[in-house]
């Protein structure tokens, strides 16, 4: 199943967790602040998306079904 | 019966000849700088046609049929938007945005505080078109006397018994950030005039948490004339892509500044030569402060038009055009704008906190002919990593203008780099101050701006 992994940029507070979880995905800026290049999420990154999306301080992160 | 509708079609014709393709919203203003009273608007335009109770779609769409694109610069089609408020559960709300927060910006208070009637009229009907029972007029709050002159129009409209939905007008804190959609929301909504994460869009959950309409005040004032004269005769301006008049901001080196009413898609050299621009000029700023510099040869054959302008990867944004005085560098001008645009981050989302003051610094270095490192390579990096990274459209608009700046004055970019400063900035050093070649509106700088 598709799922696109999307930020919310005002609640994200540039903790970085998501990197070090998922770094196939994610990278970050020179100041820390998550990038995304592509946000669809391969199938067999999935679990590691969703310990993303569970363990962001900021609760910044979600899954969405669709893309956008 | 018959009589009556062809008197009314008499009627229809006439005004259709009067305001012609260029002055339409702006007929009458040479008569009088001050508001049109309610009497002298209806003897303008005819009253608005009535709304027929259970057949509110024909706004929609003939506003559709039209082609209306909204003023407030992203250029969305109008009666897309009204419709899919329309569409949504329950009563809506209507937000006419008159926030004007684009510092070379002045159509929205021109047309304001001459044409208030117009806005209003058409912030009515639409409000009786997509169902609305909540009306909002956003005015920046520094501009009292605007508010005041947009409350009296509302009170003479009050005693006509104009409008079934009563039209309240605020006064929001003014920012470059503040005036974008969903900070006027957030506002209206009793928190912050801060942009709001997306979704939900406007028109799913807005005012109260219910489908919101919200468009320029410019918007408004031409779907108040869609209203009594049609979608053909609305596009008897303009282009097809394109149709209708705008109005347009025309500053810098010209010699008639200000407000035009145009047809869209008027060429920017039919434009410069309209605003009197000075002939030795080179460059020209497309859209304002989140526009696009352009080599006036550049753009000078192509129209102020949204598809025609991709092409050198500008837009009409809210239809402004400032002209850069020869003589006056284009890489200060812009490290000036880039600095303030910095400055007016909502201070929310990462990328654009600490990526506009990173960017902005990077051109300040340019300006002063004083580079650290590598600093193109490092501009060039940090504007596409901001790009498409914040809540809303601030850093991108921002990152925008810094990157047409490195190509429309790529020349004076690589002598300020290798820290030879270009010929304007060293004329600037030799008066010993660079106060002079200052040229594009800063608010701070600005001081008092002009009023009726
Ligand atoms: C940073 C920012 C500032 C904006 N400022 C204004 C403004 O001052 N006035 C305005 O009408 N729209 C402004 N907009 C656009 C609005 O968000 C919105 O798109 C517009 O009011 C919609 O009206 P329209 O459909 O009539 O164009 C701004 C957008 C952004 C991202
Ligand atoms: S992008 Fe900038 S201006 Fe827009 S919401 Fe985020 S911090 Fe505020």
């Amino acid at each position: 199943m598709n799922r696109w992994l999307r930020i919310n940029p005002i609640a994200c507070t540039g903790h970085g967790l998501c990197a070090e979880i998922l770094p196939e995905l994610i990278r970050l800026d020179e100041w820390g602040y998550p990038i995304l290049p592509s946000s669809q999420v391969q199938e067999h990154l999935l679990p590691l998306a969703k310990r993303a999306v569970r363990l962001c301080p900021a609760l910044a992160l979600r899954l969405d079904r669709e893309a956008k | 019966m018959t009589a009556g509708r062809s008197r009314h079609a008499q009627a229809g014709y006439e005004l259709a000849r009067r305001l012609g393709t260029t002055s339409r919203l702006t007929y009458g203003w040479r008569d009088s700088d001050r508001p049109a009273s309610l009497r002298t608007h209806v003897a303008r335009y005819g009253p608005a046609p009535a709304a027929v109770p259970g057949r509110t779609g024909w706004l929609i769409d003939v506003v559709t049929e039209a082609g209306l694109t909204g003023r407030g610069g992203a250029g969305f089609p109008s009666g897309v938007k009204m419709r899919s408020v329309a569409r949504q559960r329950g009563p809506a709300v209507v937000v006419a945005n008159g926030m004007e927060s684009e510092p070379a910006s002045d159509k929205d208070e021109a047309l304001l505080s001459r044409a208030p009637h117009l806005v209003l009229d058409g912030v009515a009907l639409a409000a009786a078109a997509v169902g609305a029972d909540q009306v909002h007029l956003a005015l920046p709050h520094d501009k009292r006397w605007l508010a005041a002159a947009l409350r009296h129009a509302v009170t003479e409209r009050t005693h006509a018994r104009l409008d079934p939905v009563p039209i309240e007008v605020h006064g929001l804190p003014h920012g470059y950030v503040s005036s974008s959609e969903s900070a006027v929301i957030s506002w209206l909504n009793g928190g912050e005039a801060k942009p709001t994460a997306v979704p939900p869009r406007p028109f799913e959950r807005g005012v109260d948490r219910r489908p919101t309409l919200i468009s320029n005040v410019e918007t408004f004032a031409h779907i108040a004339l869609i209203a009594r004269l049609g979608p053909r005769w609305f596009r008897r301006a303009g282009l097809p892509d394109a149709p209708g008049s705008m109005l347009t901001t025309i500053g810098g080196a010209v010699t008639a500044p200000g407000v035009h009413e145009i047809e869209a898609g008027t060429t920017i050299g039919e434009l410069l030569e309209l605003g009197g621009a000075d002939r030795d000029a080179s460059a020209v700023l497309i859209g304002g402060y989140f526009g696009t510099w352009s080599r006036i040869a550049d753009a000078a054959r192509l129209p102020l038009a949204k598809t025609a302008l991709k092409r050198i990867d500008a837009s009409p944004g809210a239809g402004v055009l400032l002209v850069l005085p020869a003589g006056t560098c284009g890489v200060i001008e812009t490290a000036r704008v880039l600095a303030w645009l910095a400055s007016q981050s909502a201070g929310q989302c990462g990328p654009c906190m600490f990526g506009l003051p990173a960017i902005a610094d990077d051109f300040a270095q340019l300006a002063s002919c004083r580079p650290q490192g590598r600093v193109l390579d490092r501009l060039d990096r940090r504007l596409g990593v901001v790009t498409g990274r914040g809540a809303c459209a601030h850093p991108d608009g921002t990152a925008r203008l810094a990157r047409s700046a490195l190509y429309a004055f790529a020349a004076d970019v690589h002598a300020h780099a290798t820290g030879r400063p270009c010929l304007q900035a060293r004329r600037a050093r030799e008066r010993g101050s660079s106060a002079r070649v200052r040229m594009l509106p800063i608010p701070e700088l600005a001081g008092t701006r002009s009023r009726p």
